[in-house]
């Protein structure tokens, strides 16, 4: 089955026709939790990428010593030991962040993508193409996810990455920033924007 | 008239199939039918002819908010001569100067929705529906009369782009269009649209009026939030005009406080709501039961007062005069499309808005006034009431069945 599908594919679809967030709509939660600003959004991207890739090739070379029915758990150890291996490290180097952060680097665990991933593909692929598999979900949903928070930084606080990009001239003749970009709501809207514009643009995807 | 109806017909051509003008034949085809009645009749298996159509019902419902819209321009006239320190107060000036404060934000309004319906209805080649027309004067009725025109216009886009085509148009719309506008506003530009300087103009209009720097007046319901009362007497202390007098009860029902453009006056609501009852457009249960849940979440909420929450040291009467309350049940709750379908479902649906309103307006200072909201809610939760009432039913009748068969 591994070698049908080439590596290329393997990594490129999650980008745009079988993106995880707007294809799959999975990991809603954290799309919506944790973009209200870009830079939280990056780390996060990064850190559901690295989580991923590696969970996904741990997974992939023990496939065939683990017991069907024990093999949730045996996920959920995996993708637990890397989570606090990433967030000790997001505490280590980059304090602020992981405050912002919070609890969503622990709740990467409970990601849809994450198990969804590792079930669909890594039990039953070899290494190199579940490695792939890994990064491209998590570019996947690290696109997604900047440029929701893109929008809603931009539009929410007239800030990216905390540097002032609305100038000050724009405030003092009327603009104002949008306080409904900053809650959560909007974040849904946003993705079903992006969904929308997806959708359009590839006919294919389209339910009918 | 008739100049007009061969000006029309001349022009038809062009924009039938094949005309020159043919991509705009649905702006076309609006215009005509809204001058003149729809060429169109039904051809077959219609045995009852009426001439009441979606045009009829909203045009009878602009004749309905036409007195509030009146006295709101007068209002605006006489909130802002009264906070200038004029001791006159000539009438017709003051008319004008509030239909000057209000016409940017009712054409803006006009303008993004239309704009925004014509598009759509080119785009998807269907006929241009009338449902805005309403909306479009609803919201500069519901919002603060200096709220900025940018801001009108960014809400109106997107209540109407995601709130009524993304469902699939008039008709189709899950809450009401001009209450989300008003939604939109208030938790995206939280402090432009409440406080003390945004319900009355300040600005000077084709040399009428005064300039006023910095002008603060607050509604009765946002003196009631910022008062800290203790008691009855301090609340009633605490409810001033803009010169600070005390407000009385007349006062509040006849509308001259400040507030959002066309909803201060719960008499002129009252003749609105009038009109709608004695055309069969409005539902009689709906606006009744909101009445009654305000009325009674209010008498218990004057029973438990306490100072934590002064609004509860609102009588019954006050509660249901102020803010948005009576406008929110005439105008509001009662849209057909957002409300219940079935009788026993409108009581309830009429009588938890009330309900609601009362009990985020006193129960929660961060919101001054919870009609809007408990509207939004109960929008939501409609299809729910509707679903149990007629489950209920079918459950009756099988009993009934079940117990003659034995």
């Amino acid at each position: 089955m591994a070698e049908k599908i080439n590596n290329r594919q393997i990594f490129f679809n999650p980008f745009s026709k079988d993106n995880p967030v707007i294809v799959q709509v999975l990991g809603i939660c954290s799309c919506l939790a944790v973009t209200a600003k870009l830079e939280p959004a990056i780390v996060m991207g990064i850190s559901v990428i690295a989580v991923l890739a590696f969970s996904n090739v741990i997974i992939s070379l023990i496939r065939n010593t683990i017991p069907t029915n024990i093999r949730i758990i045996v996920q959920l150890v995996v993708v637990a030991a890397l989570v606090i291996i990433v967030n000790q490290l997001l505490l280590a180097y980059a304090y602020d962040v992981s405050k912002q952060l919070s609890v969503f680097i622990g709740l990467i665990i409970t990601n849809c993508i994450l198990m969804g991933r590792l079930e669909a593909f890594a039990m039953g692929n070899k290494p190199w193409p579940s490695f792939l598999d890994g990064v491209g979900n998590g570019i996947g949903y690290a696109i997604i996810l900047i440029i929701v928070g893109f929008f809603r930084e931009l539009l929410g606080s007239g800030t990216l990455l905390g540097f002032q990009v609305i100038p000050q001239c724009a405030y003092d003749a009327g603009y104002a920033n949008n306080g409904l970009m900053i809650l959560p709501p909007m974040a849904l809207i946003v993705v079903a924007c992006i969904i929308w514009v997806h959708r359009s643009r590839n006919k294919d995807l389209q339910e009918k | 008239m008739k100049a007009l109806k061969k000006l029309m017909d001349k022009a038809r051509p062009a924009f039938e199939p094949g005309g020159k003008l043919h991509a705009f034949r649905s702006v076309y085809d609006g215009m005509d039918t809204f001058l003149f009645t729809p060429r169109e009749t039904s051809r077959s298996g219609v045995h009852i002819h009426d001439s009441m159509d979606s045009k009829r019902t909203m045009i009878i419902v602009i004749l309905a908010l036409i007195p509030c819209f009146i006295f709101g321009m007068y209002n605006t006239g006489y909130q802002h001569w009264l906070a200038a320190g004029a001791t006159e107060f000539p009438f017709w000036e003051m008319t004008l100067y509030g239909f000057l404060a209000v016409l940017p934000t009712l054409v803006v309004a006009y303008a993004v929705g239309l704009g925004i319906e014509f598009v759509v209805a080119q785009w998807r080649k269907e006929e241009i529906q009338e449902g805005f027309l309403v909306t479009g004067i609803l919201i500069p009725m519901i919002c603060p009369v200096e709220t900025p025109l940018w801001m009108i216009a960014v809400a109106t886009a997107f209540s109407v782009i995601f709130v009524k085509e993304v469902f699939g148009g008039t008709g189709y719309n899950i809450f009401n269009v001009a209450l989300v506008t008003r939604a939109f506003l208030f938790f995206a530009y939280p402090a432009q649209m409440s406080g003390d300087k945004v319900f009355v103009a300040s600005g000077q209009m084709l040399g009428l009026g005064d300039k006023v720097d910095g002008l603060t007046c607050a509604t009765p319901l946002g003196q009631i939030a910022t008062s800290g009362a203790t008691n009855a007497a301090e609340l009633t202390s605490a409810l001033t005009t803009a010169t600070g007098e005390p407000l009385s009860l007349w006062q509040m029902f006849l509308g001259l406080i400040p507030g959002s453009f066309g909803e201060t006056s719960t008499l002129f609501i009252l003749v609105g709501a009038v009109i709608l009852l004695l055309t069969g457009i409005a539902s009689w249960r709906i606006i009744l039961s909101v009445f009654a849940g305000g009325a009674v979440m209010a008498l218990i909420a004057n029973c438990f007062a306490t100072p934590t929450y002064p609004a509860s040291f609102l009588s019954v009467g006050q509660q249901l005069c102020l803010g948005g309350f009576a406008f929110a049940a005439v105008f509001m709750a009662p849209d057909p499309v957002t409300s219940c379908r079935t009788n026993t479902g409108k009581y309830i649906y009429g009588f938890l808005v009330g309900v609601v309103a009362i009990i985020i307006r006193t129960y929660n200072n961060g919101y001054p006034e919870g009609a809007m909201l408990s509207v939004l809610l109960m929008n939501a939760l409609a299809p729910l009431i509707d679903y149990c009432v007629v489950e209920a039913n079918i459950r009756r009748r099988l009993a009934r069945t079940k117990t003659s068969a034995e």
